[in-house]
């Protein structure tokens, strides 16, 4: 049950772009197309939950040799060279998902919402509702939080297929209007507020 | 420069090394002042909730609650309490002070993610006399201790009764830590609310049990003055008692040291 | 007359969030009032300018190969640095601003700095970009931060305007921060292009 609050949390009330702003450089960049949007989503589902992993063992790690202090400096190293990693199994394995995510990988070292998500598992910063934190949960958190990310970034990607079709005045074509749709999604994220506390 | 594996590995590891002794170094100037911010922290919310007083004991832990017991000299004055609710935005903490009487004295919010505008009030709204919404200098064994939309005693925030409801609960909860009352009760209106995960007080299971296992304390609580643990004799009554709040003009001056 | 020119660069012609659109998260994120977004630009800045020094006068050491993972550790040494100091000596202000400290490290615009401007500039005028784009995007979320405040909450860095429960809520809120800023980007369009 824990983990059911944890996964609603973290898709809909705490929605990590709508109401955390995190990822909004992504949020903003490819969200012209839904495939593409679809792409990111998934590989941003890929590395954020791996990465949520990974440095959470590392942490422990960290924190058994009192170096909680680097935990920024290694995080953002240990994410990069995942991210690295990751393009070149994919390369070598499966040539078919490395078509569909490969584009996307580099983008994602700089998408702050892996580093951010990170750090909120390790710091036991985020919301369990009752279930105990540790690599469990935070992995279904960051999972969560990842499928949360796709889900904005593709009806956001929807509403701006349509919306190239509109004519703008033109100081409020691109980002502009982007941003103000987006304050409209977050606004209709905000009835969820309170669903699980 | 060019790139071949010596100066790559090299230039890496003596970067790393640096940067790792820069950040060793600024730790250990940084600990003590960090540490010794946050002890700050919670100390001064221990006194903005409590009348003047001079040593404090050790903390104990009550219900899950951490109760920090406080002396003027040797005269009992008063309790901090730190406690937790689930409001609407995540969990709230407060501390909340009471005098020996068991009256709200002050409380001051260390944690909330409520709406802000709306929920995030609380900061200020349960202190500030005006209709009835000021808990200061109630005992909330004595009144109705829930909102007026649950029949309770006090005004709710406007637009903010999960908030609220939380608040009171969590005040509730310390008032029953305070005064060594088992965690359960049948007066705030939080405990009956879906949203409230908080497993202590939500069914009658839990109050039966409470009834049960405390005889001495049955459904009159209401009316019934707690039976407060008090180490020291009975203070002397103005010198440390948390005044009546009236106004909001009149602060009282011995509770708040902000 | 060229070190004014490229300090004034960041601040206007190159401003991070009104033309570049970088650093969004930090940008919607602290900008609930002008205090924060002022604070947080400021910490920015402080980032930017001792990478930018730090990565010029180490440029020549650095083989092209692995610049960016040196650059990243350089980086992320300044924003420990920053992230510590703030917990010790202003814990208040490090806590309403939060995850956004160490994230620092992942803003698009330090690194972008450090590649397009530290690593070929020598470190004086490094110094400066950092220092330009650094003032530019503390201006830009200030502005942003005061729009929100004053709106939302009818107050600007913190003294009351007008009553409160006149103010617009939402933009205190989340969805309150896109719309702020798509207008604001909108005007300074208008601006830029008359």
């Amino acid at each position: 049950m824990a983990y059911f609050l944890i996964i609603v949390s973290a898709i809909l009330v705490n929605n990590i772009v709508f109401t955390q702003f995190l990822g909004i450089c992504p949020f903003l960049g490819v969200s012209k197309k839904i495939d593409t949007a679809l792409g990111m989503g998934a590989a941003v589902t890929f590395v954020l939950t791996l990465a949520t992993i990974v440095t959470y063992l590392i942490n422990l790690l960290l924190v058994r040799f009192g170096l909680e202090f680097l935990q920024t400096i290694v995080f953002i190293l240990v994410i990069a060279a995942l991210v690295q990693m990751v393009e070149i199994i994919l390369k070598k394995i499966s040539p078919a998902l490395y078509q569909a995510l490969g584009v996307f990988l580099p983008l994602i070292t700089t998408n702050c919402c892996i580093l951010g998500v990170a750090l909120l598992v390790a710091q036991d910063n985020y919301k369990t509702f009752g279930a105990d934190t540790g690599l469990l949960s935070g992995t279904v958190f960051a999972f969560a939080t990842a499928i949360g990310f796709a889900l904005a970034l593709v009806l956001f990607a929807g509403i701006r297929e349509q919306l190239s079709l509109v004519k703008l005045p033109k100081a409020m074509e691109g980002t502009p209007i982007a941003l103000i749709v987006a304050g409209l999604l977050a606004m209709a994220f905000m009835g969820f507020s309170g669903v699980v506390g | 420069m060019k790139s071949n594996f010596l100066n790559m590995a090299l230039s890496l590891t003596v970067i790393a090394l640096v940067a790792a002794g820069a950040l060793a170094w600024v730790y250990t100037i940084t600990k003590e002042p960090i540490s010794l911010a946050k002890e700050q922290k919670k100390e001064q919310a221990i006194k903005d909730v409590l009348p003047e007083y001079t040593r404090t004991d050790a903390p104990e832990t009550v219900n899950g609650l951490t109760v920090v017991r406080a002396y003027n000299d040797n005269t009992f004055v008063g309790a901090a309490v730190e406690t937790a609710g689930n409001g609407f935005g995540g969990t709230i903490r407060l501390m909340v002070g009471f005098d020996a009487d068991g009256n709200i004295c002050n409380y001051s919010v260390l944690e909330q993610a409520e709406t802000p505008g709306l929920g995030t009030k609380m900061v200020d709204w349960f202190k500030t006399a005006k209709n009835k919404q000021d808990i200061r200098g109630l005992n909330p064994a004595k009144v109705k201790f829930a909102v007026s939309k649950d029949g309770g005693d006090i005004d709710a925030i406007t637009a903010a009764t999960i908030s609220s409801r939380a608040f009171l609960q969590a005040v509730h909860n310390a008032y029953n830590a305070y005064a060594g009352n088992p965690q359960a009760d049948g007066l705030s209106g939080a405990s009956a609310h879906p949203h409230t995960i908080d497993t202590t007080a939500t069914d009658t299971t839990a109050a039966k049990v409470a009834a049960d296992s405390v005889p001495a304390l049955p459904e009159t609580i209401v009316a019934t003055p707690a039976p407060v643990r008090k180490p020291a004799p009975k203070p002397q009554h103005d010198s440390v008692h948390c005044p009546a709040h009236d106004t909001i003009i009149v602060e009282p001056e011995k509770c708040d040291t902000l | 007359m060229k070190n004014l020119k490229i300090f004034l660069n960041g601040i206007i012609k190159e401003n991070p969030t009104f033309v570049l659109l970088l650093g969004m998260c930090p940008t919607l994120g602290t900008t609930t009032s002008a205090i924060n977004g002022m604070s947080m630009g400021l910490a920015t800045m402080f980032v930017l300018i001792c990478s930018n020094v730090v990565i010029s006068l180490l440029k020549k050491l650095i083989p092209d190969k692995v610049h960016i993972p040196a650059y990243i550790v350089v980086i992320a040494t300044f924003v420990t640095i920053l992230q510590m100091c703030m917990e010790a000596y202003l814990p208040a202000l490090f806590e309403s601003l939060g995850l956004f400290i160490p994230l620092i490290v992942v803003n698009c615009i330090v690194l972008g700095r450090a590649e397009a401007f530290a690593a070929k500039n020598n470190p004086w005028a490094s110094f400066l970009d950092g220092a330009g784009i650094g003032l530019g995007f503390t201006l830009a979320l200030t502005l942003l931060g005061a729009v929100r405040e004053l709106l939302g909450t009818g107050k600007l860095f913190g003294a009351t305007l007008y009553p409160e429960n006149y103010g617009m809520l939402v933009f205190v809120l989340a969805p309150g921060a896109f719309i702020a800023l798509g207008y604001l980007i909108a005007i300074i369009n208008k601006l830029r292009t008359k």
